[in-house]
């Protein structure tokens, strides 16, 4: 058993380098076969956006982050895991979210990525506002109920 | 000893402030007995936890029910459910 994998854990305003994530994960390894990345991304909604402003609990973004990547590296065998969420002003085209996870072998990898995902969206403290490209005043997006179902499809063990 | 209570997005916005603190008078054990207590503060904070069920809430920067304790909490947050990712 190899040691403990430490994830990878960022809250940041400027955009990041998906390239040079995926390097940060693989460089110098010849143990890892799979390298799954999720990114998520700010759409215009038909050009209706200009722009989502996303607010965070500093401090517990981190911290809530940091559990969820824990309970992924327990839960699922691998090699590396980073995971990077922005705040502030993002316009559409723009990153929002990053997950990149590392294993032997594809399943581990794919999984691991998805539970990390479901459960940030539900779980994270992040909060998007959105700002009308009319210049209309914008609303607070409403959390879905399927992002919460998504979630709950992880209590059940993995392949069960 | 003053507890602090800190509010994101529209919690935010209708209370008006990002944070404050707080003396808590006696009797307010649980989560659910603050959102109570905060209600009647003013009608800032009635708009803001007039449905009090869809109200997230984090002690000490981790998740909690509406039944838990807040004895001994230094910070406690107040949110709607969250939409990151």
């Amino acid at each position: 058993m190899a040691a403990a994998v430490l994830p990878t854990v960022r809250i940041q305003r400027q955009d990041f380098d998906v390239a040079a994530e995926i390097a940060g994960l693989t460089q110098g390894r010849a143990d890892i076969g799979a390298v799954v990345t999720f990114s998520g991304l700010c759409r215009d909604e038909q050009g209706a956006l200009s722009a989502l402003e996303l607010e965070h609990y500093p401090g517990m973004a981190e911290a809530e982050i940091g559990r969820i990547a824990a309970e992924a590296i327990a839960r699922w065998p691998l090699q590396g895991l980073t995971v990077i969420h922005r705040h502030g002003k993002v316009l559409p085209g723009e990153n929002i979210v990053l997950v990149v996870s590392a294993s032997s072998h594809r399943q581990a990898a794919f999984e691991a990525a998805n539970f990390l995902m479901d459960y940030l969206k539900s779980r994270a403290p992040f909060w998007k506002k959105e700002h009308h490209a009319d210049g209309s005043e914008g609303g607070w997006v409403e959390a879905k109920e399927a992002d919460d179902e998504a979630a709950g499809r992880w209590k059940a063990k993995p392949g069960t | 000893m003053a507890t602090k209570l800190i509010y994101f997005a529209w919690v935010r916005e209708r209370i008006g402030k990002p944070e404050e603190d707080v003396e808590l008078p006696a009797g307010i054990e649980t989560v659910a007995d603050l959102l109570r207590w905060l209600r009647s503060r003013g009608e800032e904070y009635e708009h803001a936890l007039q449905y009090p069920d869809v109200i997230r809430v984090a002690i000490n920067q981790e998740h909690v029910e509406h039944r838990e304790k807040i004895a001994g909490a230094r910070e406690i947050a107040l949110f709607p459910p969250m939409t990151g990712g």
